[in-house]
């Protein structure tokens, strides 16, 4: 087996080759998950803490959900609401957290990098469940194990990250997953979201629907944050679901067969069609939910497996 | 007084450009003699144990650092004056010229004369304070400039905080003139740089960080260059950091407009890249640019057209650096590896040590009036004596400053300094 990281931060770290192993993986849970009886033992008598400073309602569930299947003690803290506003700091927080012993530590924190700090100070296996802009693993993950199922291949295809790309740590992961696993990856957007340079990370961009979307195998849309709708980095609503939300008229200029994804939450009628989210036949939006409990069961199995074979190493020592 | 001399050193004359074999009397705390040759027959008419053989190393004048952050008041547990004193005598500063961006701010004569009397009981070294240009650097009201240039402020900035208001800054500026004060300013354009914490580009992409693009710096030089021709008012740009800066500066020094230029250290031996895994110790302001941007700013001390480097000491504590990136505080020490880190730039063949000597001495010291900077008969007696090619691997925890932010820890440097003088008598010995 080819997965020897001791923490899941970011895509950048992981290899093309420990990128297939989890992929692999999480094939088997996706076919566990579909059994009536969705149990297994791989996380038992573990301890996963869930950290979120930020909002979460879908990526905490998932997490708790894989953490459970798995037989893991699955323990939420909401962090906004408790230490963070009585000024405590990143590092203490770690070391209260160290005297806890969990095994496997899901954060989610505002501030890109923070997670990294995090794990440099606790003694478990950390997972970014996204950090500030930077990036988001398990999304970019389950969104690889989407495409690879309905397209048989992970390799040599064209993909088109469409939307706010600054703001998104979604699309840094992916871009970078789906660099290395040697896709073309295109995004498109408005100038004012696309962050500097980004063209010297591999990728082309695009600030035209119809020319971005050419003949495109996959079609990832983003989520436009509230915020950012208010003359700020685009004029209106009106006008990005006009030049960039995606509806039939422009997905016709994708290749026949591609598959439109996002993250979720969708905001429709703004980045994107309600009909064509819905369309079964083009929108994959519901697997890459199910695909997310799987590989979030891959990668903490992984990950736990390295624990324990540091840990008996550690006893021989 | 004791009488010196220092004998067989490698003398660095900034002034003149040169650096050679010779020897320096000291009398009554200043320079009384410089020989060149015929030194053996001064040695044997000099009293015994007052020779001091250097071995071949160098003798310059004593840096004059500007923009150094000190403590006190409010942050004393950060950096003090006997901390900082120490530290820039090892650093082979003689002179530190300190920043008013304290807690509170230094902006009336009794807070600057608090400052002069601390530093006088508790540092080895000159210590000249600046003031703030505006009330607590607010940018709204300006503060006593006549006042505060009669107590002794060298200069008056508002620091890393820019004057966002024309008019204010304008009138400041018209103001300080009539007084002939130096004004000071970071330029960056506000707007454009609020909540970054690093240059923007491909690293910050990547890492998803807030960026903000070199052309803010620009910006900000722009308007204050205008300024300063409608004012007439005498300006230094404390740290211009980017290619896209020099050639308003350069047009503004060929305009005949009374405009000098510094920058700090790091941004002259450091890039965007050295941040690497959210290294928070390299967040500074303005941000670590690109390679380019650090080459051509080189280029420019070499030139001439950036006038000094500066340390920008800024100590933090642990604390308030062990912070996600973003959320970290911005700043380093420095006076300690200042000298080493400039020696960077001689030793990859970048800059001659007399240039690099006008830099860090004369030019700031001719920009602030003080008499300090050269290697002349009458100048006082503040010295450095230092071996630039000693190699060693930098210990933070070893640093005399009482933060250890230094961006340079467990890196190889080259440099010591062997003695520091001020006023001819040795504040600093290894």
């Amino acid at each position: 087996m080819s997965f020897r990281a001791k923490h899941l931060l970011g895509i950048e770290q992981l290899s093309p080759e420990e990128i297939e192993t989890i992929l692999n993986l999480s094939d088997e849970y996706v076919d566990l998950n579909r059994r009536q009886v969705k149990h297994s033992d791989a996380l038992a008598g573990l301890t996963q803490i869930n950290m979120f400073f930020e909002n979460s309602t879908r990526t905490q569930a998932s997490f708790e959900l894989a953490g459970k299947r798995l037989g893991a003690d699955v323990m939420n803290m909401a962090m906004q609401a408790s230490s963070v506003k009585k000024g405590e700091t990143l590092i203490d927080t770690a070391l209260t957290l160290n005297a806890m012993h969990p095994d496997l530590l899901v954060v989610r924190h505002p501030h890109s990098g923070a997670v990294e700090l995090l794990a440099s100070k606790v003694n478990c296996a950390v997972l970014n469940a996204g950090d500030g802009r930077h990036e988001h693993p398990t999304q970019a993950l389950l969104d690889a194990l989407t495409i690879r199922r309905k397209k048989g291949r992970l390799h040599r295809l064209s993909i088109a990250i469409c939307g706010d790309i600054a703001h998104s740590r979604v699309a840094r992961s992916n871009l970078i997953l789906l660099g290395k696993m040697e896709n073309r990856v295109r995004l498109v957007g408005p100038p004012t979201l696309m962050p500097s340079q980004i063209a010297e990370l591999g990728v082309e961009v695009f600030d035209d629907m119809r020319e971005g979307l050419k003949d495109v195998d996959v079609v990832m849309m983003l989520r436009l944050q509230r915020e950012r709708m208010d003359g700020g980095f685009i004029p209106s609503e009106r006008e990005y679901y006009h030049r960039f939300g995606l509806d039939a008229e422009k997905l016709s200029y994708a290749k026949q067969d591609a598959i439109v994804m996002h993250p979720g939450p969708m905001n429709r009628g703004v980045e994107i069609d309600g009909l064509l989210a819905d369309d079964i036949n083009r929108s994959v939006i519901q697997e890459q939910v199910e695909m997310g409990v799987a590989v979030r069961m891959a990668a903490m199995d992984l990950l736990a497996r390295n624990l324990r074979a540091s840990s008996d190493e550690g006893v021989m020592v | 007084m004791s009488d010196l001399f220092l004998t067989n050193a490698r003398l660095i004359d900034p002034e003149a450009g040169t650096e050679m074999l010779g020897a320096i009397k000291i009398s009554e705390g200043k320079i009384s003699e410089i020989l060149t040759q015929d030194i053996e027959k001064a040695i044997k008419n000099f009293p015994v144990g007052k020779v001091v053989d250097c071995s071949g190393q160098y003798l310059a004048p004593g840096i004059v650092d500007i923009g150094v952050k000190i403590g006190e008041p409010g942050e004393r547990h950060k950096e003090s004056f006997r901390t900082a004193g120490a530290a820039a005598a090892a650093g082979g500063i003689t002179t530190m010229i300190t920043r008013p961006d304290t807690t509170p701010a230094l902006d009336t004569p009794e807070a600057l004369e608090f400052v002069a009397r601390r530093a006088n009981e508790a540092a080895p070294v000159h210590i000249l304070p600046m003031a703030a240009l505006t009330k607590g650097r607010e940018g709204r009201e300006m503060v006593e400039i006549g006042f505060l240039h009669d107590a002794g402020a060298v200069a008056f900035t508002d620091c890393d905080r820019v004057v966002e208001s024309p008019k204010v800054f304008s009138r400041c500026l018209t103001y300080a003139r009539s007084l002939g004060a130096l004004v000071m300013a970071h330029p960056q354009d506000p707007g454009l740089s609020k909540g970054a914490a690093v240059t923007s580009g491909k690293f910050a992409s990547l890492k998803g960080l807030p960026a903000v693009s070199p052309m803010a710096e620009r910006m900000g030089l722009e308007r204050d260059l205008a300024l300063v021709e409608m004012t007439g008012a005498r300006y230094h740009a404390d740290c211009i950091s980017t290619a896209g800066a020099l050639p308003a500066l350069q047009r503004a020094k060929d305009a005949g407009l009374d405009v000098t230029a510094g920058v700090s250290i790091h941004h002259l031996t450091l890039n965007e890249f050295d941040v690497g895994d959210y290294r928070s110790f390299f967040k500074v302001k303005p941000p670590l640019r690109s390679e380019d941007d650090r080459v051509a700013t080189v280029a420019a001390v070499a030139s001439g057209l950036i006038d000094v480097i500066s340390s920008f000491h800024t100590p933090q504590d642990e604390e308030s650096k062990r912070l996600p990136y973003e959320e970290a505080a911005s700043g380093a020490v420095a006076l300690e590896t200042l000298l080493p880190a400039a020696l960077r730039l001689v030793h990859a063949g970048a800059i001659d040590l007399p240039t690099l000597w006008r830099a860090l001495s004369l030019n700031p010291a001719r920009r602030l009036g003080l008499d300090a900077g050269r290697l002349a008969v009458g100048a006082p007696a503040d010295l450095v004596l230092f071996d630039p090619n000693t190699p060693f691997v930098l210990d933070r925890f070893k640093l005399r400053s009482k933060s250890k932010n230094t961006p340079f820890d467990e890196q190889r440097m080259q440099g010591k300094v062997l003695k520091t003088f001020v006023g001819g008598i040795e504040v600093f010995g290894a």
